[in-house]
């Protein structure tokens, strides 16, 4: 018996009335763990019952407290018929499994019904004593820290980077299960929440065994995701970094405050800044693999795509030897790994030496045919192609890594699309194993890397690249050569040189598709695939030479399959780096040049593009220094870049050499109109309207070129669902419906958040789905935060002045702050252990303020503010502990839709509903934020004729305490918050 | 393309003041994108008359959503469905419970029954004000007065409790409470001068002095009712008036001491003993519903109207009724002198302020 779990239900409020007679509710409580359950007594007649009850005591495996949830239900107790479920509290408590994390749960839960939503709430305690397990063979994994965040968490420090650690479970969806159609639709939710609670546990349990196998100790950029295959399946598949990772001493600990920051200095490789970069031109090969496979389930593997850039020529002078040392380290400590893969989207310093470039793979399966449904080796035999896949991508790139990685899915009916990304990179090894690379090779490394661009540095040979592409040397060290565009999935890295602003770009393409069946259907998917990949490549260069940048970070693109179309969603943010050269415009080449008014409307077109180009330069600030040609000293002639957009396949290759259009300027970008469509096209990048001033847009944690946040911060959610008018759709019209769609979301936005101005929003996370034939769906989770525009436009200046002289410390000041945790904490106040930390306060009491007629009434709210954010950092603010990681899934459903104020009601409510339930599982926990919260799946199905609507939501985040900097000054220093919870039950005002 | 959904959800609840104002008012949704877009907002923000809609949309479905817990605002305190600051959730309520003084004047001192809820459409349209506002403000006042009945304690204290309202805006419910319980009439044509506030002010002041609660705080109801014992023993004033040497001795009293002072003395002398009985008599009838429920009606046609014609000024009214008060304590065969205290403070408070054009 490793484990005995404690619990204690203290009182309920706001309860429903149960009783129509009395308008009164006899409640009592139901506590079930694994298969023991206790009840409370019946408290009688009362909507605000005080139980006060014994402690329930569950002796149970740590397997067991790993996979099973806490399952608390409140009931309505009748004497004369069944007891009437209220609703239910499913607490997970994995965080009181490690010993850095909670001890103790304890609070106010929102008790949740599937079919009624929140009604009311329970107090709850629960704690866990955990006896130490020396059994070696042990099935449990307590004790292995789990991150949503995708970077190395604030307080903590990364010794070793293990890797790649994945894992999925399947099970019968209990939705499709024979007995959905006797019972309740109450029933069969609670039966799916339970399953997938019990899914995640288990997932989670094995995957800490896999970090425990790899001598690591916590997981980083945690995901997990749910498949709802509907016949064949639920599957709950995770993807993670495991790390072993030290706790920074905390200025709460007694250390001498001023040893550790320089220790920290010269332990830490903060001292040298080479990164990872990585890159894309539109010269992309396809590359197609076969997708004959042996086994009776049908499988298209779908041509994919590796944005790259490609060199010709030999590498930087000093470079090559320490570039293949080091590759061949990397290699070696890489080599043991199957898939080296890193979740990971930011680095330590100088984990990142170069970045090949993007690389994705996508799989089109069909989920009937799967021989074994119930068993996980079919869908693992499909993730592990697709991973291949893209490790041969990168290795092709020469790059021995993925960062920056990512999985997803897109399921309609019994078609499957399995999508990878990532970004190739070449890593420095002395993250990746234990013998700590000898110092000689790093110390040379950091001489012969300049600051703020060597991941920028191409990482192959370019000798060997099989596609040309434009090298330059590098605008910053000028002694390495650097691809003309980068494209990258992971965040811009804090040393990076970036000229101006950034801003959120975005690619949108609908393709209508046959409805068809099976194998038919799989392989027009297929056939689509490529082409989608293409135009929205194509798209996103031509988006990003618009705004007069030259590198996409967090690029991630979406491809969405519904009945009767594709739908291809690309977000990313476009910045300038200043090592990489400046992009050319856009020229536009009318095909029919014999008519005078065309050639008239092109070059009108053409001036419009100009202007927007110039304006936009002006809007995100760019204006890099001019550099002539004699100071570069290019050995290389100055590249000519001729690219063209090619509008369809049949415009074959030898065209380029016949349309080398010398437009006089060097490298200029040639749009070529040929038919109504590309005229389309042209005008829809034309019609992309800038955010109102004020207002930035981006889709990494944070904006490049704004430094001065304030503490204001409002994440939100919104979804808009659209119905196409079916009639003679096209693809222009569907294009056009789609980007009007997204357009106008993002104006709303704008609109609503106007009062925060100026602000960015910063994480857009734009998902797509199409629930049915003619409804297209979008959700857009983000945080806008506030900055203090004064400040702002100082730095920018300043920065401007004196990016290129001192293009790495500028840098850092301007962008250290999402690191600062590691390295602030000391040199900045002097005398920090002295100082307690201020809490933010979870829930002030005030209650005998109620009597007091001059006091403001509202004064004394008894709930505590949780902030929320898809960032991993809170500005203005440090976070001092981590308490454990959030992973919920909720099932809402409804039978009188028009009643609960229709569609937009329903999920209005829902998704409230959901952030209540968040927050109110972080302040259990004692914290007081939830950062690199993110909704992963939000799953919305409406039937108007028959009144119903049903929802899944699934979120994850990591629980955190933070405080503020300023209350860093302040003496006092409050309880944890979780303590003095319980209290607030006696001092509750009734009605 | 039509949007089937649309939805806005901030961690934070975002509450625009402006719309929760038209929200307030009544203003259909189509209605309050209208006065938006004449407010000059599109030109201010660049947005376009979708974006309006859709925000617009929004704000009302939260506030529809927040209304449930509004009817109970400890209830929007303790709830933690929708983040909301405290400043913010104090504005909620506040503007939720604030209502039109053209609006509380009609119903002021009416039954809050079913009955006059079927009133309001004419309610509306003679004030013009929409009637999804008059049903909000009626509502209210149900709400408040349901809660508070019967319940033990200060009543400005127990609205503020179960409503969180500001002290003046708890006042005022208590007024609007008191006047439903007692059922005064306000409504008569010659009422029609007076303000809401004029007569909050005399509600107030019968609370402290004429209610249960002003002699004993322990007993249920004490601020909604008045005083059953007090009205009966009013019948004792008669005296003052039904014993002819007392009422000549009461006058001459008055005259002794206002001669000189009075700017209208002799239309005084002549109409003293018509206003004492007026005076005195509503006092004594007291006992009788009915003419509780007229008491302001007859205050008007038994003191103010009379002396308004005359054109007294209101210095002369105070100097008047300070006078006739006082002088009281020097009738000797008047043994009742406690209790025309308590009746007359009150009144003449209330004279007071009942007395303007």
């Amino acid at each position: 018996m490793p484990g005995k779990l404690k619990v204690k239900i203290v009182a309920g409020r706001h309860l429903p009335v149960m009783d129509r007679a009395s308008d009164l509710t006899d409640a009592f409580v139901e506590v079930k763990f694994g298969n023991t359950t206790f009840k409370t007594d019946v408290y009688p007649k009362s909507l605000n019952p005080q139980w006060n009850s014994e402690w329930f005591k569950f002796e149970v495996d740590d397997e067991d407290l790993q996979d099973e949830p806490l399952q608390i239900t409140v009931l309505d107790h009748d004497t004369y018929s069944a007891n009437d479920a209220i609703g239910k509290v499913y607490i997970d408590i994995d965080p009181l499994l490690y010993s850095e994390a909670a001890t103790v749960i304890s609070g106010w839960f929102p008790i949740y019904d599937t079919i009624h939503g929140i009604r009311g709430e329970i107090n709850v305690v629960v704690k866990v004593d955990l006896f130490n397990d020396l059994n070696r063979f042990r099935q449990s994994s307590c004790g292995v820290k789990f991150f949503c965040t995708t970077s190395i968490p604030k307080c903590y420090r990364a010794v070793i980077i293990h890797g790649f650690v994945e894992e999925l479970v399947v099970n019968e969806d209990p939705e499709y299960q024979w007995i959905d159609r006797i019972r309740t639709p109450r029933a069969s939710n609670e039966a799916r929440q339970r399953l997938i609670s019990l899914m995640s546990g288990e997932l989670q349990r094995k995957i800490g065994l896999k970090v425990l196998e790899m001598r690591g100790n916590a997981v980083v950029g945690y995901l997990q995701c749910f498949d709802l295959e509907g016949e064949s399946g639920l599957v709950v598949r995770a993807i993670g970094t495991a790390c072993t990772l030290d706790k920074l001493s905390s200025p709460a600990a007694f250390l001498p405050a001023c040893n550790s920051p320089s220790k920290e200095m010269k332990e830490s490789p903060l001292v040298h800044p080479p990164s990872h970069g990585c890159r894309s031109t539109h010269n992309s090969p396809i590359h197609t693999a076969t997708g004959s496979r042996l086994t009776q389930n049908f499988s298209v593997s779908v041509p994919t795509l590796i944005y790259t850039g490609m060199g010709s020529g030999s590498a930087g002078k000093e470079g090559g030897p320490f570039k293949a040392l080091l590759r061949q380290q990397t290699q070696s400590a890489l080599e043991q790994r199957e898939f080296p893969f890193f979740t990971l989207t930011a680095f330590p310093p100088g984990f990142l030496v170069h970045v090949g470039g993007v690389v994705s793979a996508r799989s089109v399966k069909l989920l009937d045919r799967i021989h074994n449904p119930d068993e996980p080796e079919t869908r693992d035999a499909w993730w592990a192609e697709i991973r291949q896949e893209i490790k041969s991508h990168a290795k092709a790139l020469g790059c021995h890594a993925v960062v920056g990685y990512s999985e997803s899915t897109s399921i309609c009916e019994e078609v499957c699309i399995l999508s990878a990304s990532g970004t190739a990179a070449v890593l420095n090894p002395r993250f990746l194993q234990d013998g700590t690379v000898e110092g000689c090779l790093e110390q040379r490394l950091e001489e012969n890397l300049p600051a703020g661009c060597g991941f920028c540095h191409i990482p192959y040979d370019e000798l060997n690249m099989p596609f040309p592409a434009h090298l330059t040397y590098c605008y910053n060290c000028r002694k390495q050569k650097v691809p003309d565009v980068l494209f990258t999935t992971i965040d811009l890295p804090t040393d990076a040189t970036v000229i101006g602003k950034g801003c959120l770009i975005q690619a949108r393409l609908c393709r209508l598709k046959k409805k068809a069946q099976a194998e038919a259907n799989a392989t027009a998917i297929s056939n689509l695939l490529p082409f989608m990949e293409y135009e929205v490549h194509t798209q996103l260069m031509n988006k990003l030479k618009l705004k007069g940048m030259n590198a996409l970070f967090g690029l991630r693109i979406q491809i969405t399959v519904g009945e009767n179309m594709l739908m291809g969603l690309a977000s990313a943010t476009g910045v300038y780096l200043a090592a990489l050269p400046t992009p050319g415009g856009i020229q536009i080449a009318g095909k029919t040049p014999n008519d005078g008014s065309y050639e008239q409307h092109i070059s009108h077109m053409q001036k419009k593009i100009n202007d927007t180009i110039a304006k936009n330069k002006e809007l995100y600030e760019i204006n890099p220094p001019e550099i002539s040609e004699e100071i570069i000293g290019s050995p290389i002639p100055e590249p000519r870049q001729r690219s063209r957009l090619l509008r369809s396949q049949s415009e074959s290759s030898d065209e380029v050499t016949e349309l080398d259009l010398s437009h006089g300027k060097k490298d200029a970008f040639v749009l070529e109109i040929d038919d109504t469509d590309a005229m389309e096209d042209v005008h829809s990048l034309l019609t992309d309207v800038p955010p109102p001033s004020g207002f930035y847009s981006c889709n990494t944690e944070i904006m490049p070129g704004i430094n001065n946040w304030t503490s204001e911060i409002q994440m939100f959610t919104s979804v808009r669902v659209i119905r196409l008018s079916s009639l003679n759709l096209t693809n222009h019209a569907l294009n056009k419906n789609f980007n009007d769609l997204c357009e106008n979301l993002l104006k709303s936005l704008y609109f609503k958040l106007r009062s925060m101005i100026p602000c960015c929003l910063c994480h857009v996370n734009f998902t797509v789905s199409l629930p049915e034939d003619e409804l297209i769906q979008v959700t857009v989770t983000a945080v806008a935060i506030t900055f203090d525009k004064n400040q702002a436009l100082q730095t920018t200046k300043a920065h401007v002045e004196k990016s290129l002289q001192r293009a790495s410390t500028d840098n850092e000041e301007l962008l250290q702050f999402p690191l600062e945790l590691c390295s602030d904490s000391l040199p900045s106040h002097p005398f920090p252990p002295a100082k307690a930390v201020t809490v933010e306060k979870t829930s002030p009491m005030g209650e005998g303020n109620f009597r007091n007629r001059s006091a403001a009434p509202c004064a004394n709210s008894t709930v505590g503010v949780v902030k929320m954010t898809p960032l991993s950092f809170i500005p203005g603010a440090k976070i001092t502990k981590y308490l454990g990681i959030i992973n919920m899934f909720f099932i809402r459903e409804t039978t009188s839709l028009r009643e609960e104020g229709g569609v937009s009601g329903f999920l209005h409510a829902f998704i409230a509903e959901v952030f209540a339930m968040v927050r109110a599982h972080v302040a259990a926990l004692g914290g007081n934020a939830v950062v690199s919260y993110i909704m992963k799946q939000c799953v919305f199905m409406e039937n108007p004729n028959k009144n119903q609507a049903q929802c899944l939501i699934n979120v994850s985040g990591d629980a955190v305490v933070f405080a503020r900097e300023s209350e860093l000054e302040v003496v006092s220093t409050q309880q944890p918050a979780a303590n003095c919870q319980p209290a607030c039950t006696g001092g509750e005002v009734t009605t | 393309m039509t949007s089937e959904l649309d939805i806005f959800v901030g961690n934070t609840t975002l509450i625009d003041e402006d719309v929760y104002r038209l929200w307030l008012d009544g203003y259909s949704v189509g209605d309050a994108v209208a006065l938006r877009v004449r407010s000059g907002i599109l030109e201010q923000t660049g947005a376009t008359a979708a974006v309006l809609q859709s925000d617009t949309m929004d704000h009302y479905r939260t506030f529809h959503m927040l209304e449930r817990l509004l009817h109970a605002p400890p209830k929007l305190l303790h709830q933690l469905i929708y983040q909301i600051p405290p400043s913010r959730q104090a504005l909620l309520i506040e503007r939720y419970y604030a209502f039109d003084e053209a609006f509380v004047r009609e119903v002021l001192g009416k039954k809050l029954s079913k009955g006059t809820k079927k009133d309001l459409d004419d309610i509306s349209t003679k004030t013009g004000i929409t009637l999804k506002s008059c049903r909000r403000q009626f509502d209210n006042f149900k709400r408040v007065f349901k809660v508070v009945e019967e319940m033990r304690g200060s009543l400005v204290d127990n609205v503020q409790q179960h409503f969180l309202l500001s002290d003046r805006l708890a006042r005022d419910y208590a007024a609007i409470v008191f006047f439903a319980n007692n059922r005064f009439e306000t409504g008569k044509k010659k009422l029609q001068y007076l303000s809401f506030g004029d007569f909050a002010f005399c509600a107030e002041l019968m609370i402290q002095n004429w209610t249960l609660g002003a002699v004993d705080s322990q007993v249920d109801d004490m601020d909604m009712d008045l005083d059953k014992e007090f009205l009966q023993d009013l019948k004792e004033l008669k005296v003052l008036v039904a014993d002819k040497d007392l009422l000549d001795l009461h006058k001459s009293l008055v005259c002794t001491a206002l001669r000189g002072k009075l700017g209208v003395f002799s239309e005084m002398e002549a109409n003293f003993k018509n206003l004492s009985r007026g005076l005195v008599n509503v006092a004594t009838k007291l006992t009788h519903n009915k003419d509780v429920r007229d008491l302001f009606v007859d205050l008007v046609e038994k003191f103010v109207e009379p002396c308004r014609s005359d054109h007294w000024p209101l210095s002369d009214v105070r100097l008047f009724l300070n006078q006739y008060s006082a002088s009281v304590h020097s009738l000797d065969g008047f043994r009742h002198q406690a209790l025309w205290d308590r009746y007359m403070g009150t009144l003449r408070g209330c004279l007071l302020r009942l007395y303007h054009d």
